[in-house]
């Protein structure tokens, strides 16, 4: 008997959210996350947990900051456009040191732009889309179960080292609708687990939340102490999931739905007899720069090949990772259109 | 295994749900599914679609450039997506509303009025499962007992009647 049920990817990444025990979500609708939001609207009160449509995503965020600062675990979901307006409220969140778990099911831009797929947001997510030293995060699942699966790491990741993390997906996964296991509930963290929270101050000293830092030297001491912690997730929380490299001349990297893809041109490759591989990064970052490192280390003569829905974003950390050991080569398109396989064996 | 199907047609037509009862089905039978559906603007009287892959395998890429199975359910769609349909696949056309004119030759073509039998059942809107029922007669896919036991987990509760509806939608389709 098939456990398994047909979920979109927006429904099962508000499913996961549920069950992984969010307690505070505030949202404004955008295509093409819509579903989620609405997911959220009808399954938070389920649960006697906290669904808000915001009146802005501005408010959203900082309606977060508010929720995290008191120990709750929270979430918004957007879309590109969405999470540009967002960006005030991340940094903040980031220098504040608060946990919450960001979503941006990514669409056309650069502006309005439009509602199809799209993976133009990797620098803004991966290389800090507000201001200040900070890193979140970020986290691409490439199916609908990994969509769900990444929710409850995102918390946990977001909980352990006291920051933003990102989800990642796109206009394609969030529509996608694929066989789903589900999970068991997971048990709510506790407040006692967050002893910076403000919880009330009663028997205890008054914690203070704030990313405001007035006397000398105490925002260069803070600064200090987050590079810290990401040069610690650096080491700790690469992700990423490979095929073939043991025999391959050619590696494809791509993340996301636009894997799939690669996934397919990889599996066309090989019945004509290429040897070709896949490195597909899971988390963004932090970057998986450790895996490209062992391969060529042990692999003299190799090529990249990455693809992208965007016209080469993820390819710079492509090539700081090789840093000129192999050729780096790249086919992507954006606005709306998707590199198809026949596109990806041309252009290799 | 791997089919790949596009169903297209106007809003609605039944479209979107043709693909969700394809997709149940599949899973139902122990296979990998994935369904995507066009949620871009689109004009009234213009053309939705959705793209499902079936398979025995686990599915890299969800996308259908050329379907092994079209379905298409008015004028426009069948001018979108007839030359992309697979050597030696197959095209369900609606002939209600759909002239087949100078089909692609590589290509079967199995022209039924699904709309117009819909209709002769009592709901313009079960000509998606009519045609349903043309496909598991041409390619086998699914047993029908399996789309029947679809039907009694989707349909809204207290509505016995849509499930038997239906069920005759597919049965007039396979026969024909």
């Amino acid at each position: 008997m098939n456990t398994k049920i047909l979920m979109t990817g927006n429904e099962a990444i508000g499913e996961a959210a549920v069950r992984a025990g969010c307690d505070f979500y505030a949202g404004y609708p955008i295509t093409p996350q819509n579903e989620l939001t609405a997911y959220m609207a009808k399954r938070m009160p389920q649960e006697g947990r906290i669904f808000i449509q915001a009146e802005s995503e501005l408010a959203a965020i900082s309606m977060l900051m508010g929720a995290s600062a008191s120990g709750k675990r929270v979430m918004t979901t957007s879309s590109s456009p969405g999470i540009s307006l967002k960006q005030e409220g991340i940094s903040y969140l980031a220098g504040a040191e608060l946990p919450a778990l960001i979503v941006n099911i990514m669409r056309g831009g650069p502006g309005l732009g439009n509602i199809a797929p799209s993976q133009s947001d990797y620098f803004q997510a991966t290389k800090g889309g507000g201001h200040g030293d900070y890193h979140c995060i970020v986290l691409a699942p490439s199916s609908v179960q990994e969509g769900y699966d990444l929710v409850f790491l995102g918390f946990e990741l977001a909980d352990k080292y006291r920051l933003p993390t990102i989800i990642l997906g796109d206009g394609m996964l969030g529509q996608m609708m694929e066989a789903l296991e589900l999970s068991a509930f997971s048990s709510q963290p506790s407040a006692g687990k967050k002893p910076w929270a403000l919880t009330g101050c009663k028997a205890r000293k008054p914690n203070i939340v704030k990313s405001f830092y007035m006397h000398e030297g105490g925002l260069e001491e803070f600064n200090k102490k987050l590079q810290k912690r990401y040069r610690q997730i650096e080491k700790q929380e690469q992700r990423f999931e490979n095929s073939h490299l043991d025999d391959s001349d050619i590696v494809l990297v791509a993340y996301g739905s636009m894997a799939r893809i690669a996934r397919s041109a990889v599996d066309a490759l090989r019945k004509k007899g290429k040897k070709a591989g896949l490195i597909r990064p899971v988390t963004l970052w932090p970057f998986p720069f450790d895996i490209f490192d062992n391969l060529l280390r042990k692999k003299k003569k190799i090529k990249f090949f990455v693809t992208e829905m965007s016209y080469g974003q993820m390819l710079e950390d492509v090539r700081l990772a090789v840093n000129g050991r192999a050729p780096v080569d790249f086919f992507g398109r954006s606005g709306g259109g998707i590199p198809t396989v026949e596109e990806i064996l041309e252009k290799i | 295994m791997r089919e790949e199907i596009i169903c297209a047609g106007f809003g609605g037509q039944g479209i979107m749900l043709l693909g969700k009862v394809i997709a149940q089905a599949a899973l139902k039978e122990d296979k990998y599914v994935t369904w995507i559906p066009s949620y871009g603007a689109a004009m009234r009287g213009g053309t939705a679609f959705c793209m499902v892959v079936v398979s025995d395998k686990e599915i890299a890429s969800p996308y259908v450039d050329t379907p092994d199975t079209l379905f298409v359910f008015n004028q426009p769609s069948w001018d979108k997506f007839k030359a992309k349909v697979k050597s030696k696949g197959l095209a369900l056309v609606n002939s209600t509303l759909v002239s087949e004119k100078n089909p692609p030759k590589n290509i079967k073509v199995a022209s039924v009025p699904f709309t117009e039998m819909a209709v002769s059942l009592g709901n313009v809107r079960v000509a998606n499962m009519v045609a349903l029922g043309k496909y598991l007669k041409e390619k086998d896919m699914f047993k029908p007992k399996t789309v029947f036991e679809v039907f009694s987990e989707i349909a809204p509760k207290g509505k016995k009647g849509l499930i038997e509806i239906n069920r005759k939608a597919i049965e007039e389709g396979f026969n024909r």
